[in-house]
C-alpha cells in the first residue's frame, strides 16, 4: 500500500476537525475523496503532507511512519500537494514557479520540458508571472509544479474549484493521463460526479468522518452519494 | 570652489553614504522579505564589521582582515537567528521586531566593552588622502571608488543570486508563500538563518569600505540603522533593489540638507522622510499598494 491513514485525528488549536480517519490508497489507483464545506477535507490533506502535526493514528507512506516528519520532508517521500486556491508564487515566473517545484531534483532543467510539454499553454507562458495567469492556467502550473519533483503519489485539494466547467473538464482529463506516468492520485473534490467517473475507489467524508467508501462504479449509483452531492443538475453539464 | 563644484562635492559624499544606507536597506528587506521581521539590529552588523576588521587588521594583511571579519559577522548573524528566532517563532511579529531592538543594544553595549568609545578606523584600501582625484572640480578620494564600486558588486550579486540560483528562487518562494515552498521541499527555516546571514555579511562589508571615510564607533549602528529603514521604506519594502535607490535618494538629500540646515540637524532629514512616506506613500516609491507595506503592524 502506497498510503496507509490509520485512526487520524488532528484539528486547530483545541478544536478536533478530523475525528479518526482511516483509508487507504493503492499503487497505480486514483482514489477520490468527496465532501462539503468544511467537511475537514483540507485538514486531513494538511496533517498527510506534515503543515498540520496529528494528534493520534498513523500515517504510513510505502509502510514507512511519516506522521512525525515536517513538511519540507514531503516530497522526499515522492508525495507531492496541490494545495487549495493553487498557491502559486505570484510574484515569479511560470519557468521560476515550475523550477522550484523541483527543488530537490537534480534533472529539473530537464523535467521542465517534460511539464511543458504536458501542457502547452504553460510553454506559451513561461515567461509571465505567476500571478497574471488565469485560474484553469494557475491550475496546470500548480500540477506541472507538484510534478516536478517527481512524485509517486499526488494529492489533490479540490482543482477544479472555481473553474469553468470547460476548464474543469481539462483538469479532471489531465489527472486521468497523469496515470501514463504512474503517478498515483488521491482526489479530494466536492465534484463528486467527475470525481467518481475517473476514480477507481472513493471515500465520502462528512464533519471529520468517512461515512461511505467503495468502488467509484457502486457509488456512483448509491442514493445518498446521488443526493448530497451530485444534485440534479450534474447531467446537463457531464454529459 | 565655485557653486557647481559644491554642489558635486555635496553630491558625491551624498551618493557615497546613501550607498552604505542602500546596504543596510537591502539587509532590512532581505531579512523582512524571509521572515516578516524588521531587523532594527542590522545597524550593528555594520559596525561589527568595521570594528573586527580594524581589530584584525593589527596583525592580518588588510583584505585578509576584512574577508575575515565579513565571515565572522555573517556567522553571528546567523547565530542570532538561530539562538532567538528560530525558537521564539510562535510569538508575534511585533515581539520580534522589539527582540531585533533589544538586540541592538546588547551588542552596542557588548561593543563597547570589547573595545572602548573610541573612534577607530581602517586604512584606505588603496591610496591615501592625498591621492585624491578631481572629477569636474570635485575630490573625490580612491576610498570612495571603493565604496562605490563594493555597493555595486553587492547589488549584482544579490540581482544573480535571487534570480538565478536556485538557492535565490528558493528563498524568493519562501517570501512569497512559504507554505508553498514547504511543500516543494524548501527547509523555510534555513532559509530563514541564510537572509540573516546574507544580510549580517553584506552589513559587515559596508562597514569595512565606509570605515576609512565615516569612521567606525560603537554607537554608530542606531543611527545607520534607522536611516537604512527609511531608505527600505522609501525605496518600498519587500524589494531590494528598490532598496538601493532609497538609500542613494536618503543620502544625497541628507548631503543637501547640510547647505540649508545646522549640520546638528543633518539626522533630522532620514527622520523627516521616513515620516513623510508612511503618511504620504506608505508602500514607498517603487512598491505596489496592494503588495507589503509598514502598515502591516
Ligand atoms: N486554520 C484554521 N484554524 C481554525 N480552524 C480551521 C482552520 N482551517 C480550517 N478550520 C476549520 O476546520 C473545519 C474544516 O475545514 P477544512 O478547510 O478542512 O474543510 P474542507 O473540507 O477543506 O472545506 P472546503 O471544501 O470548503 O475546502 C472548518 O470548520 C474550518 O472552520
Ligand atoms: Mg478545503
Amino acid at each position: 500500500m502506497l498510503l496507509q491513514v490509520k485512526n487520524l485525528r488532528c484539528g486547530y488549536g483545541s478544536l478536533e476537525v478530523v475525528h479518526g480517519i482511516s483509508l487507504h490508497v493503492c499503487p497505480g489507483e486514483i482514489v477520490g475523496l468527496l465532501g462539503g464545506n468544511g467537511a475537514g477535507k483540507t485538514t486531513l490533506l494538511k496533517a498527510l503532507v506534515g503543515l498540520l502535526r496529528p494528534w493520534r493514528g498513523e500515517i504510513l507512506v510505502n509502510g514507512r511512519p511519516v506522521h512525525n516528519q515536517p513538511a519540507w520532508r514531503c516530497v522526499s517521500n515522492a508525495v507531492a500537494l496541490v494545495p487549495e486556491g493553487r498557491q502559486i508564487f505570484a510574484d515569479m515566473t511560470v519557468r521560476e514557479n515550475l523550477l522550484i517545484g523541483g527543488y530537490h531534483n537534480a534533472y529539473r532543467r530537464m523535467d521542465v520540458e517534460m511539464v511543458l510539454e504536458r501542457f502547452p499553454r504553460l510553454a506559451e507562458r513561461i515567461h509571465q508571472l505567476g500571478g497574471t495567469l488565469s485560474g484553469g492556467e494557475q491550475q496546470m502550473l500548480a500540477l506541472g509544479r507538484a510534478l516536478m519533483a517527481r512524485p509517486k503519489m499526488l494529492l489533490l485539494d479540490e482543482p477544479s474549484m472555481g473553474l469553468a466547467p470547460m476548464m474543469a473538464k481539462e483538469v479532471f482529463a489531465e489527472i486521468v493521463k497523469l496515470k501514463d506516468l504512474g503517478v498515483t492520485v488521491f482526489l479530494v473534490e466536492q465534484n463528486a460526479a467527475a470525481t467518481l467517473a475517473i476514480a477507481d475507489r472513493a471515500y465520502v467524508m462528512e464533519t471529520g468522518e468517512i461515512i461511505l467508501e467503495g468502488e467509484a462504479a457502486e457509488l456512483m449509483h448509491n442514493a445518498a452519494v446521488k443526493r448530497a452531492y451530485l444534485g440534479k443538475g450534474y447531467k446537463e453539464i457531464w454529459e | 570652489m565655485g557653486q557647481s563644484d559644491l554642489i558635486l562635492q555635496y553630491f558625491l559624499s551624498g551618493i557615497t553614504k546613501g550607498s552604505i544606507y542602500a546596504v543596510v536597506a537591502i539587509g532590512f528587506n532581505l531579512i523582512y522579505s524571509a521572515t516578516g521581521i524588521l531587523n532594527f539590529a542590522q545597524g550593528e552588523f555594520v559596525m561589527l564589521g568595521g570594528m573586527v576588521a580594524v581589530s584584525l587588521a593589527f596583525f592580518l594583511p588588510l583584505p585578509v582582515a576584512v574577508a575575515a571579519a565579513v565571515v565572522f559577522v555573517a556567522l553571528l548573524g546567523g547565530l542570532l537567528e538561530l539562538v532567538f528566532f528560530r525558537r521564539l517563532r510562535r510569538h508575534s511579529i511585533l515581539h520580534l521586531v522589539i527582540i531585533t531592538i533589544g538586540l541592538s543594544i546588547i551588542i552596542q553595549e557588548a561593543a563597547l566593552h570589547v573595545w572602548d568609545e573610541k573612534v577607530r578606523s581602517l586604512p584606505y584600501f588603496t591610496g591615501n588622502e592625498i591621492s585624491s582625484m578631481h572629477l569636474f572640480g570635485a575630490a573625490v578620494s580612491p576610498q570612495v571608488l571603493w565604496v562605490l564600486g563594493t555597493v555595486a558588486v553587492i547589488v549584482v550579486f544579490l540581482h544573480v543570486f535571487l534570480k538565478y540560483t536556485m538557492r535565490g528562487r528558493a528563498m524568493r518562494a519562501c517570501s512569497s508563500n512559504p507554505d508553498a515552498a514547504l511543500l516543494a521541499g524548501i527547509n523555510i527555516a534555513n532559509m530563514r538563518t541564510l537572509s540573516f546571514v546574507l544580510s549580517a555579511g553584506l552589513g559587515a562589508m559596508a562597514g569595512c569600505v565606509i570605515s576609512p571615510i565615516t569612521l567606525t564607533h560603537y554607537e554608530m549602528g542606531s543611527g545607520l540603522a534607522i536611516k537604512g529603514f527609511s531608505a527600505a521604506i522609501l525605496g518600498g519594502l519587500g524589494n531590494p533593489m528598490a532598496a538601493v535607490l532609497g538609500g542613494l535618494l536618503v543620502g544625497v538629500l541628507e548631503a543637501f540638507s547640510v547647505s540649508v540646515l545646522p549640520a546638528a540637524y543633518t539626522d533630522v532629514t532620514a527622520f523627516a522622510i521616513l515620516l513623510l512616506v508612511l503618511f504620504v506613500r506608505p508602500h514607498g516609491l517603487l512598491g505596489t499598494p496592494a503588495g507589503e507595506s509598514v502598515r502591516e503592524f
